[in-house]
């Protein structure tokens, strides 16, 4: 559609007319602030936390359990030099065996969301499946933050405060 | 010959005081748009464009994505 406006609007003497192919989506997935009656409304990129930890595909996995536990989590999210997201670790996984790598031991492929997602569509989602965290990334897959059931709910029990 | 851009290009150009425009109907405009963008449903640019836009300045245009 925006093809069709951008010719149009050369063909009436605009000059120097560009077309931002990738659109409303490309720019909401990166997290980008928009206007509008929605603005006012919570999204996963905001409250997503984004000090959650993160590790390797070849990291130990003894090494980034102690590291998560440390630190007062219990999942990390596994990504590569880019902070592309290459699956997740949750409790389960971390309890593994010390000695196997993180791409051995790790969930491959985890359900990923972007940071425009309502939050009361993220609640519904993931308690109907049980999931306690969830990793944002951009449309092109990296990590934004990790999203937390928790927070979640806590953040639209203070909305309707 | 229209130009198609990314993301950076599109806030490079704002910034250097280019207009930007959604091309989508009103009622997914009100929702969200772009910071500062004016809305130009496609339907209404031969009437409107001209009342508008500044035909001296850069123009961008966006919808929803490419399809």
């Amino acid at each position: 559609m925006s093809s069709r406006a951008a010719w149009r609007l050369e063909s009436l003497g605009f000059g120097e007319v560009y077309d931002y192919v990738d659109g409303k989506l490309d720019w909401m997935a990166a997290g980008l602030a928009t206007e509008g009656t929605n603005t006012g409304h919570q999204r996963a990129g905001e409250i997503a936390r984004k000090d959650a930890p993160v590790c390797g595909l070849k990291d130990r996995l003894g090494d980034v359990s102690e590291r998560v536990k440390a630190s007062g989590w219990n999942a990390a999210v596994v990504v590569n030099d880019d902070r592309v997201v290459l699956g997740l670790l949750r409790s389960k996984e971390l309890a593994g065996d010390p000695d196997q790598l993180v791409e051995k031991a790790m969930r491959p492929g985890p359900s990923t969301f972007r940071p425009f997602v309502p939050l009361h569509e993220m609640a519904h989602f993931m308690i109907e499946h049980k999931i306690e965290n969830a990793p944002i990334t951009t449309s092109d897959g990296r990590l934004v933050g990790l999203l937390l059931q928790e927070d979640v709910i806590q953040a639209m029990k203070k909305a309707k405060q | 010959m229209p130009k198609e851009i990314d993301r950076d290009e599109v806030r490079r150009l704002v910034g250097a005081g280019a207009q930007l425009v959604e091309v989508l109907p009103s009622s997914e405009y009100i929702e969200d748009h772009l910071p500062g963008a004016i809305n130009l449903p496609l339907r209404q640019i031969e009437a409107r464009a001209i009342e508008l836009l500044d035909r001296t300045r850069p123009v961008i245009v966006y919808c929803w994505d490419s399809a």
